[in-house]
């Protein structure tokens, strides 16, 4: 008696906790709200199944205790239960995977006005390259990586030269205007995620990986390594400031490019060389 | 029931005569049992102390061994996880928990806990100890492959043990070991630790192989007469197939722990790109970090099923046994198991979703993840529907039973949210994750281990374990993993990582303090609560309740053998003969509400039992 009491206690305690729990997800401040709205459905599809599946495990120990007069059922098959069974759990298995699968497609499918913002993940740190007024990036490559070439940027491609580098681990972003996180690491792997915009990707070394949201609320916001890489990984943190169009176009302005570091560079080389000339 | 095993011995004479004598009539036409078509084998009879408790060929000896050695580890396993829950729960209490420790006992606990606790326990354990005397087999068919099979366990772990000791200590890279972090500097234990790792798990590869050709072959070449494939009890069913996946699947690992190895010593570049290092460029190039996770996975999803698979069988056959009820469905679940086992191969990268592969895999990767739901809900399905008009007794096994299908259940639910990819990116990495993958894969399957061990105690041991203190350790096991991992969701949807030392100042995180606390304290009690087990054994063996023969009333054959426990060679004389499957309980008609395998039609000829 008292076993299926404490069963059907476990199952209610869960369903309370669900309803009055305090810790739930951050309030979501990217285009991803259809991921929570998947996870939510899932909850319904996949709670009902779980609560319908324990209250009859509980209803069975009530009812089916040991009687030393009684003889249990015997039937070893019944297909059509069985089939009925089937077709059900697929039923509901494809209404769980179709919402998955569009917002996956979304996920992969990345808009055309997204503005490429260049992640590069070391051991433990973070720093941003955003694309200058030609709108591409420069190719990089980890062995240009040097104190005058932070980014690694390959110094004959002419779409390096405008990068605007920001040698920070905090990023400004613009409000309502898509992103594309380009990733990638010059040692292990890392993952940059902030759980407001829901997304994440792993950087790896040796390859540029990628994924996108639209920020559409104003804000601080905590970036988190998602993917271990080593006794730094839990102090791995970063920044991101989504602001209006006004304000981050006033940020920008203020960034220095890649020519602004070389120019700056050849003014204080040529100061070391005077100064040692006398 | 030694009238049960006499009335064999008559029958099986009887049917021998009748097949030289071409129906001379003395047996009843419905008994008749095609003859055996090799010839028993000869056994090794160890004499001296050490040839039978030590290099011992007995399955049955060897599966005690590696039930001991693989509790040995998994107590290791909990003892880390009670340090890791103490610096998650109360930083900074435990003044040497530095990340780097803290990261080492993540790592280890993780593959303690998978490879050698529970893939040794039901592989090694439950499958040599079961197999031969649940198909009525004397022994495994390579008893010498089996004893090198433990010994090289033995080796395995004490390679791996040896890691705490060495310079660096043990590879702290977590349990997956993903390069190129595992052998760089920043992560602990990347020099000796990692080698020491890659080196354990190769030996435990090679070991497990020489065991794994013996369940095979036993199962396939060594069954008794009648003992038809769709007769074997769905423990035999549940580990043949796992053993079958790890026949495949380990090789993955194996080829993945050598390759690094070479990256490593050597300074190859298999897994090792251009990597700048503190401001050096190392002399790596090319290599493919996400190749080794794909080595890795192809090996790590099956290597669930490896788990889960046994733990199906087993639970299927303690719920038919303590409901008095045949398994509902037999063919299915059968079918289930095959096809669960079959279709692990092709899921392996929902584990690498987010990890930089192509993206357009997730398509193919999240379907095949949602279909392996089906034949998992319909074992569900038929796990309760067992327990639906049976009659059932509420004891500590059946107890162990209702705890698996609540957590499975659970476990199992919370991994088509991780399965269906692009609910996956915002759970990945997180505690979402840890609470789903321990529900489903470390107390569901630990809720059957302790199901099978207070059921097959009474046969291993010849005494009942005491079901006072069986029922405490339910209970402060259930409810206190329940509390543990149910609330751990939740962290996880606030979006806090997994595998982070502390959390210190992070705005939304500072909420889960409390939480963290509470699921600390409750790990203690259930850590400790594993003990009253260990005291419950050592006291049943002195002054526990005789078991004497089949005292569950089963019908599988290990239950029927001339002695209790079973002696080397498990079947006396002859071998027992099969007439049936192993569920045939509460037939109407018969006299009891249980008619063993053995027993042949003719004497239950009055009774309304479906031809099986």
């Amino acid at each position: 008696m008292h076993v299926g009491i404490i069963f059907f206690l476990v199952i209610l305690g869960s369903v309370l906790f669900h309803i009055f729990t305090p810790w739930y997800w951050t309030d979501v401040a990217s285009n991803w709200g259809g991921m929570d709205d998947t996870i939510t459905l899932t909850f319904w599809i996949g709670g009902g199944v779980f609560i319908a599946v324990c209250l009859f495990m509980i209803y069975c120990v009530f009812k089916f205790s040991y009687k030393k007069e009684r003889k249990a059922e015997y039937k070893p098959e019944d297909k059509k239960l069985e089939k009925i069974l089937t077709w059900a759990t697929t039923l509901g298995v494809a209404a769980l995977l179709a919402p998955g699968l569009i917002i996956w497609n979304q996920y992969v499918n990345v808009p055309k006005n997204a503005i490429e913002i260049d992640v590069m993940a070391w051991q433990w740190g973070w720093q941003y390259r955003l694309p200058g007024e030609d709108g591409k990036l420069g190719t990089t490559k980890v062995v240009n990586i040097n104190d005058n070439n932070p980014f690694g940027i390959n110094l004959d491609d002419p779409f390096g030269n405008d990068d605007v580098m920001i040698q920070s681990d905090v990023i400004n972003l613009e409000n309502n205007r898509p992103v594309k996180i380009l990733l990638r690491s010059v040692d292990v792997l890392h993952n940059w995620y902030v759980p407001q915009f829901r997304a994440k990707m792993d950087a790896v070394p040796g390859i540029v990986t990628y994924y996108w949201f639209e920020p559409n609320k104003t804000g601080e916001f905590e970036v988190l390594c998602a993917e271990y890489c080593g006794v730094g990984h839990y102090a791995m943190r970063g920044g991101v400031e989504v602001q209006d169009k006004q304000d981050y176009d006033n940020w920008l302005q203020e960034q220095e490019t890649f020519s602004d570091l070389i120019a700056k560079q050849k003014i204080l080389e040529n100061e070391k060389t005077k100064l040692a000339k006398k | 029931m030694s009238e049960d095993f006499n009335n064999n011995k008559t029958i099986q004479a009887q049917s021998s005569e009748t097949i030289s004598g071409g129906g001379s009539g003395i047996t009843p036409d419905m008994d008749y049992v095609r003859p055996a078509e090799v010839g028993e084998q000869d056994l090794y009879h160890g004499h001296s102390f050490i040839t039978k408790w030590i290099f011992c060929q007995d399955a049955k000896v060897i599966g005690v061994q590696y039930f001991l050695l693989a509790t040995f580890t998994g107590i290791i396993g909990l003892i880390l996880s009670w340090l890791m829950r103490l610096q998650l729960g109360f930083p900074g209490l435990a003044p040497f928990m530095t990340a780097e420790h803290y990261y080492q006992f993540v790592t280890m606990h993780g593959m303690i806990m998978v490879v050698y606790f529970l893939t040794a326990l039901f592989l090694g354990g439950f499958g040599n100890y079961l197999i031969p005397l649940m198909v009525g087999a004397r022994d495994m068919v390579f008893p010498y492959l089996n004893m090198v099979s433990f010994w090289s366990f033995f080796v395995a772990v004490a390679v791996l043990l040896a890691s705490f000791f060495v310079p660096g200590g043990p590879t702290g890279s977590g349990w997956t070991l993903y390069p190129p972090q595992a052998i760089l500097e920043g992560t602990p234990g990347s020099g000796w630790g990692i080698m020491l790792m890659c080196i354990s798990l190769i030996l435990f590869v090679a070991g497990f192989t020489m065991g794994g050709l013996n369940y095979l072959i036993t199962v396939l070449q060594a069954r008794t007469r009648g003992m038809t494939l769709m007769r074997m009890p769905l423990t035999v069913w549940g580990i043949f197939t796992a053993t079958v996946l790890a026949m495949l699947a380990f090789p993955a690992l194996l080829v993945g722990a050598l390759m690094m190895s070479l990256d490593n010593v050597l300074g190859t570049s298999f897994f090792m790109p251009t990597i700048l290092k503190a401001g050096e460029v190392l002399e790596y190039g090319g290599g493919s970090p996400i190749l080794f996770q794909h080595l890795f996975w192809f090996f790590g999803h099956p290597e669930v099923y490896i788990v889960a698979l046994p733990a199906f069988g087993i639970i299927s056959d303690l719920i038919s046994v303590h409901a008095r009820k045949n398994i509902f469905g037999y063919r299915m679940m059968v079918w289930a198991i095959v096809g669960i086992g079959a279709l692990s191969f092709f899921v392996w990268a929902h584990h690498m979703y987010v990890s930089g592969m192509n993206p357009w895999f997730g398509f193919f990767f999240a379907t095949t993840t949602l279909i392996i739901a089906v034949p998992t809900a319909m074992k569900v399905y038929n796990w309760i529907l067992t327990l639906w008009r049976g009659n059932i007794r509420l004891n500590t096994v059946m107890l162990w039973c209702l705890g698996f299908i609540v957590t499975f259940v659970n476990g199992g639910i919370t991994g088509i949210f991780l399965g269906n990819v692009s609910v996956d990116v915002p759970l990945s990495d997180t505690y979402f994750v840890i609470a789903h993958f321990h529900m489903v894969m470390g107390i569901a399957p630990l809720m059957v281990i302790m199901g099978a061990v207070y059921h097959w105690f009474p046969l291993v041991a010849g005494r009942f374990l005491d079901e006072k203190l069986g029922k405490w350790h339910f209970w402060l096991t259930f409810l206190g993993a329940y509390s543990i991992y149910f609330p751990m969701h939740y962290l996880g949807f606030i979006g806090v990582p997994r595998r982070y030392f502390e959390m210190y100042d992070s705005p939304y995180v500072t909420s889960a303090v409390g939480m963290n606390e509470f699921i600390s304290l409750a790990a203690f009690i259930v850590g400790a609560a594993q003990f009253i087990l260990i005291y419950n054994i050592i006291k049943t063996l002195k002054t526990g309740k005789p078991a004497g023969h089949n005292p569950w009333q089963a019908c599988s054959l290990e239950w029927l053998t001339p002695t209790v426990p079973p002696e080397h060679g498990n079947w006396g004389d002859r071998l027992p003969i099969v007439h049936r499957w192993a569920y045939d309980y509460s037939v109407p008609g018969a006299k009891e509400d249980f008619i063993t395998q053995t027993t042949p039609p003719s004497e239950v000829a009055h009774t309304k039992v479906e031809k099986t």
